[in-house]
């Protein structure tokens, strides 16, 4: 009988990981801080076309691209003269499972068909799930979903409640965890146990999955717009959505188009309180993810994170809750279209954007997702309501995370604000430096360190002085 | 009362006490254990709060507390918050 403890499991991380992926992660690594992340990405054998082919056999990809006209001009009511750039929307809801997270699972879910594994595992208390659950029935696999759902009280939050509901309706058997980062371990066990496939959000398989996305939006806005995408704004958590985004257009020649992520500020709440967990009205996109994933990618369930948000990312901007709930709630009035928390928080970012932008540059907002019971604005803010949170109207800039949500009054209020991009950069080569020592650090360190930042070797010699 | 075999039911059982929790946890957080809930077919016929196993969804055993008979979803849109009715209307 084998040793099921919390510290015996954790240390057969790397044999389970290994069993798990087919991929042996030490092939690429050259130094604690640096991998060939290129030849790892190419490894997975699927060119763009062959994943086209697999997306579009489980009803995935091809998602249309609207345009949000009366949502342009409620922001051209208040730009500049000459401001107001058009805003579009990739309605990534109407893929199978109804989120993009179905492009990100889909290639996972061949492999393992291919590979002859019997199912799949992964842990997730987002739309992953969902997706991977959805993929899982396509291609007749058994599936497993770890999910964080409740606190010390047993309440769930609402929107993953109805995660765990549609992961049970494709079929999954569906493991609803209190609150702690233990799911690991309870993945490395059920990865042990079944034998299954590692699902894993941060496998080359996974990120290689969105590269689609960013694809398809190069190529209908260049049809509609006759031009490139000006910026593509990213709802932000752990970075794969960028990442892959971000590699399409790339792979499509888009090079100068902004990659600007979002996530929402609940700055001051620790992801890890259970008397937190319910304080919060959004469960991915934030910056509780997505600071710590940029700034530090390979904290993940892999040994090497192919999600990389630093390495593509031009600008990130927060956004407070109050404002997502306020842009949700008209774009449903002024759009006719009744979209969940993950894109609208990107979509807030791209009023922001559009404001400052040329009324003849295009702004992107790269998903939707599905929204209903649970999901839903409505049920966030009255979740919020019963947990102690106040919610009133008034000044965006008066939101406190955990304490106050303010919906702005006008959409002019929503303003967001911008991070220090190179104040990131420096926390990364904090986090590098704590990894393996600065002075250890080789040519080939610093160059892997330069071009996960965007940056020149250069750029990342003259801030070594500050690291130590 | 008695739970009949092949009920579809919920267990919950504690995956890790206290002690047994990753190191570095909030002290909210380390002072509960970690506990799981799942659904499934009810094994044998039981009593509520006895300990049982049941079959998941993907047929796979795992063993409990037997908690709740035909667990539902009761998740919704909340009561109304009229703060929100007001944003994009053409007032007046």
């Amino acid at each position: 009988m084998r040793d099921t403890s919390y510290a015996a499991v954790l240390s057969r991380k790397n044999e389970i990981m290994k069993a798990s992926l087919g991929i042996d992660f030490d092939t690429y690594v050259s130094s604690p801080v640096a991998f060939d992340y290129e030849r790892m990405m190419a490894d997975t054998g699927y060119s763009l076309d062959d994943i086209v082919r697999i997306q579009s056999g489980t009803k995935v990809g091809g998602t249309p691209l609207f345009e949000l006209n009366r949502l342009t001009e409620a922001v051209r009511a208040f730009a500049e003269p000459g401001k107001g750039a058009r805003i579009f929307v990739k309605d990534e809801a109407a893929n199978a499972s109804g989120s993009f997270k179905a492009r990100r699972a889909s290639i996972s879910a061949y492999e393992a068909k291919k590979r002859g594994y019997a199912g799949l595992v992964a842990a997730t208390s987002g739309n992953y799930g969902a997706g991977v659950a959805s993929q899982a029935a396509m291609r007749d696999l058994k599936c497993i979903i770890l999910q964080e759902v409740f606190d010390s009280r047993g309440v769930g939050q609402p929107e993953i409640l109805e995660k765990s509901r549609a992961c049970e309706a494709y079929g999954a058997e569906v493991q609803r965890l209190s609150v702690g980062p233990e799911l690991f371990y309870v993945l490395l066990r059920t990865l042990e146990e079944t034998g299954f496939f590692n699902a894993s959000l941060y496998t080359p398989f996974g990120i290689r999955g969105v590269e689609t996305l960013g694809v398809e939006i190069a190529r209908q806005v260049r049809e509609r717009c006759g031009r490139d995408p000006d910026a593509v704004v990213v709802t932000h958590a752990g970075g794969g959505n960028l990442t892959g985004t971000a590699r399409g257009l790339l792979a499509e020649g888009c090079t100068s188009t902004r990659i600007v992520a979002c996530s929402v500020d609940l700055a001051g709440l620790h992801m890890a309180s259970d008397a937190d967990f319910n304080r919060k009205s959004f469960t991915t996109g934030h910056t509780g993810f997505g600071v710590p994933f940029a700034t530090w990618p390979d904290r993940v369930d892999v040994p090497r994170n192919a999600a990389r948000s630093l390495r593509y990312m031009d600008e990130y901007q927060l956004v407070s809750q109050g404002e997502v709930f306020y842009v949700t709630e008209l774009m449903t009035k002024l759009e006719g279209l009744e979209r969940g928390p993950a894109g609208n928080t990107s979509l807030t970012a791209a009023v922001t954007l559009a404001r400052q932008m040329d009324r003849d540059q295009v702004v992107v907002v790269q998903e939707t997702e599905y929204t209903g019971a649970g999901k839903h604005h409505n049920r966030q803010l009255s979740f919020a309501r019963e947990n102690g949170i106040e919610v009133r109207v008034g000044d965006p800039a008066e939101n406190v995370p955990g304490k106050t949500i303010v919906l702005p009054e006008r959409l002019e209020q929503v303003r967001g604000r911008v991070q220090e991009m190179d104040r990131l950069r420096m926390s990364y080569l904090k986090n590098a430096a704590k990894q393996h020592p600065v002075e250890k650090w080789t040519d080939g360190d610093v160059a892997f360190l330069a071009a996960d930042l965007k940056k020149e070797p250069a750029w990342v010699r003259q801030a070594v002085p500050a690291l130590t | 009362m008695s739970v009949a075999r092949g009920s579809w039911v919920e267990i919950e059982s504690i995956v890790l006490q206290p002690a047994e929790r990753a190191p570095g946890l909030p002290e909210d957080t380390a002072r509960t254990p970690y506990v799981l809930r799942l659904s499934g077919f009810l094994e044998e016929v039981a009593e509520i709060g006895q300990e049982v196993a049941v079959k998941s969804l993907i047929g796979r055993t795992h063993r409990g507390v037997l908690r709740l008979v035909n667990p539902g979803y009761d998740h919704s849109f909340g009561a109304t918050v009229p703060e929100l009715l007001h944003i994009g209307l053409r007032e007046g």
